[in-house]
């Protein structure tokens, strides 16, 4: 499909070479691994090699530290829940108000079980206050959950600092750095973190394959129990031909790592300035100085962003929106009213995600187009006038709310 | 991506009377909170044959909004401001070839700009009743606001029992745990415990009834509908009954519209459980006929 796909934090797609090394998993390597014939070793040891891809890429020490399961939100429940039954008595969490809702969705449930789960917040530009996290710090804390870098700004969180003081504590900690792994070089043994969530989707392996870094000494217990692979805790048979997937995109990941933040953010730099220079009343979410190279969100004052997004698709471009209509839910994003942006233009947030098959063709293209679009838009706005928003536009135009 | 239709496409990418009524002599603006939508609804009414000569809109919104505002102005344009105000949400949406579930509320933002435009050239004051909450059952649209006053004005105490009063949970059943947990919520507000599997409420009719006690009793259980179907607009009347088959005329809103059949099955449902008998329930020709323009 011909098109332009700025959409890479919703997910990629799987590189060629990826597939390549996939296939002959279907059908001639098609054992499973736990058998004892031949068809069966082969297998077993290609999951071995992917293994030790993951370990290099998140830099953990030992390659029995990733535990292959089915995808981010997978990891994210197993985290949660192993770090909760381990510790029987605790009985706090502590995560963030912008967290993926993979965690977000799982503490609510957790707090109709009985756990107390504490939301750091976050200020106007995504970023935590560590004086409110030390103060919950309690012997109470089973588990801290932050995310490494947020889906929808991209901002980073310390989550290394934190969980060096997660450990002083004694509390586990557990980051879904399902949006980091691939973009940012990670060296995990270096760390204090106990548990980290990975989607293959997200960095150019097919959907469906996640991982489970688990620190070697953390206390464990699975959430699915039966047979003993992935040495029992995670059990099923294993998804060969993905994990292979997974296990070939990370080695492509760590060779572009520098691709990644030099050229990456460089496009990505040049498509926000253009944007913002020539679009009155935009800006930046998040904290630009502080995100990943590959993500841009920027919200556009007094129109609504699944309104843009249907227009840029006309266009060929695809990119998504922290808009409530564009999700089933109505609500508005919840990272965005985090941060305190005004609801005239929280739901005007577009994001714009590039990979490392973005081109400067591409950027130009989209740096052409969007100007129109979002001047389209505003002559509907009740907001605007002419060129500019109407004066006081929150009192030119004060509706009655149903 | 939203499945719309080509119709609300088109209203989109091409919407018409967009932009400043000069003129204009009635103005409604309305939104919705929740989901950051807001439309400003600008008449130029003709004062001696109260004829709506020109509608435009300013939306704040969504693809749908948008359409929504479009399809409106269309519609109401050259109609009088009372032929107009019957203009109801679904029929914006049948203009439209149909909205997703989750966007019905843009229509229903659409029919109260309008009722506020009109209000406002009538130099009257509307003020909105409704109140919207978040969508539980997305198969037929109900938000949780009104479930939890469902359940309370009738005290409800099963999921089928807000099935049977509002539809919702009567689709796909994937917001069977949404609707438990607001009975939870209600229920212990009333101090009762909810149990899972619990039959609607306690019937206490005798067997061998006499045929005026089972009619009072046909129309008990009719009676305790009739709120539900009024918030929709609509209404049911008992017009006959011969043995096992109850011939009901249904009213307004809720007549002949697609939920028609599912309204009527709760009712059946309901009235099984209290007269303790199989019984049919048919709806007579005049509401089967009449315009489809039911609010979900
Ligand atoms: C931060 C974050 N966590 C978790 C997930 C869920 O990952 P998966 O789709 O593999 O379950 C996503 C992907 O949308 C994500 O962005």
């Amino acid at each position: 499909m011909e098109g332009i796909y700025f959409d890479n934090n919703a997910t990629t797609r799987v590189d060629e070479a990826v597939v390549e090394a996939m296939l002959p998993y279907f059908t001639e390597q098609f054992g499973n691994p736990s058998s004892m014939h031949s068809f069966g070793n082969k297998v077993g040891l290609a999951i071995k090699k992917a293994r030790m891809q993951v370990q290099e890429l998140l830099g953990a020490e030992h390659d029995s530290e990733i535990i292959f399961t089915s995808c981010g939100t997978e990891s994210d429940s197993t985290a949660i829940l192993s770090a909760l039954k381990a510790q029987p008595e605790r009985k706090e969490i502590i995560t963030t108000t912008v967290e993926h809702p993979a965690i977000l969705t799982l503490c609510a449930y957790l707090e109709k079980e009985g756990y107390k789960v504490h939301y750091l917040k976050v200020d106007g530009k995504g970023r935590l206050d560590l004086d409110e996290y030390k103060k919950l710090l309690t012997d109470q804390v089973a588990v801290v959950s932050a995310m490494w870098a947020n889906n929808e700004t991209g901002t980073f969180f310390p989550v290394v600092e934190m969980a060096e003081l997660a450990n002083a504590a004694g509390a586990m900690f557990h980051t879904d750095a399902v949006q980091a792994v691939g973009k940012v070089p990670l060296n995990l043994k270096d760390t204090k973190i106990d548990m980290v969530s990975v989607s293959g989707h997200k960095l150019h392996a097919p959907k469906g394959i996640g991982v489970l870094y688990l620190k070697r000494g953390t206390r464990f217990r699975p959430l699915l129990r039966g047979g003993h692979q992935e040495r029992g805790r995670r059990a099923g048979t294993e998804n060969s031909t993905s994990i292979v997937g997974l296990g070939k995109a990370a080695e492509m990941a760590l060779e572009a790592m520098t691709f990644e933040n030099t050229e990456v953010a460089r496009l990505r730099d040049k498509l926000e300035a253009g944007i913002l220079v020539k679009v009155p009343r935009s800006f930046v979410t998040g904290d630009p100085s502080n995100r990943l190279p590959n993500t841009s969100n920027i919200a556009f004052e007094f129109i609504e962003g699944e309104a843009i997004l249907l227009l840029l698709n006309k266009f060929g471009i695809a990119a998504s929106s922290g808009s409530a209509c564009t999700s089933g839910s109505l609500e508005p994003s919840h990272v965005m009213r985090a941060m305190g942006i005004p609801y005239t233009a929280a739901h005007g947030t577009v994001r714009f995600s590039l990979s490392r098959y973005s081109t400067e063709a591409e950027v130009d293209r989209v740096i052409a187009v969007v100007p129109e679009i979002i001047a389209q838009l505003r002559k509907l706005s009740p907001y605007w006038e002419g060129d500019g928003p109407a004066a006081e536009p929150e009192k030119a135009f004060a509706p009655t709310y149903a | 991506m939203w499945d719309y239709s080509e119709k609300v496409k088109e209203h989109f990418f091409q919407p018409r009377n967009a932009g400043v009524l000069e003129g204009a002599n009635g103005v409604g603006d309305v939104g919705s909170i929740s989901c950051g939508d807001a439309l400003r609804l600008m008449l130029k009414v003709e004062p001696e044959t109260d004829i709506i000569l020109n509608a435009h809109f300013q939306t704040f919104g969504c693809g749908s909004a948008i359409a929504s505002s479009s399809a409106l102005t269309e519609m109401i344009k050259g109609k009088t401001l009372d032929e107009a105000l019957k203009v109801s949400n679904q029929d914006i949406a049948d203009y439209l070839d149909g909205l997703p579930p989750e966007k019905m509320h843009c229509s229903v933002m659409g029919r109260e700009a309008l009722q506020a435009a009109v209000a406002n050239y009538r130099g009257e004051v509307w003020s909105d009743d409704h109140e919207e909450g978040a969508l539980v059952c997305k198969c037929f649209a109900i938000d949780a606001v009104l479930i939890e006053d469902t359940i309370r004005a009738n005290n409800l105490c099963s999921v089928q029992d807000v099935t049977n009063y509002t539809k919702a949970g009567g689709g796909c059943s994937s917001c069977h745990e949404g609707i438990e947990e607001i009975l939870v919520k209600v229920m212990t507000e009333r101090g009762e415990t909810f149990k899972p599997g619990a039959v609607a409420q306690e019937a206490v009719a005798p067997a061998g009834m006499t045929n005026l006690q089972r009619i009072r009793k046909i129309e008990a259980v009719l009676d305790t509908v009739r709120p539900q179907l009024k918030r929709d607009g609509g209404d049911i009347e008992l017009v006959d009954v011969e043995g096992k088959t109850i011939f009901v005329n249904m009213k307004g809103a809720c007549a002949g519209c697609q939920m028609e059949a599912l309204t009527l099955q709760g009712i059946q449902q309901k009235l099984m459980e209290e007269l303790k008998e199989f019984i049919k329930i048919v709806p007579t020709k005049a509401g089967a006929l009449s315009r489809a323009t039911c609010q979900p």
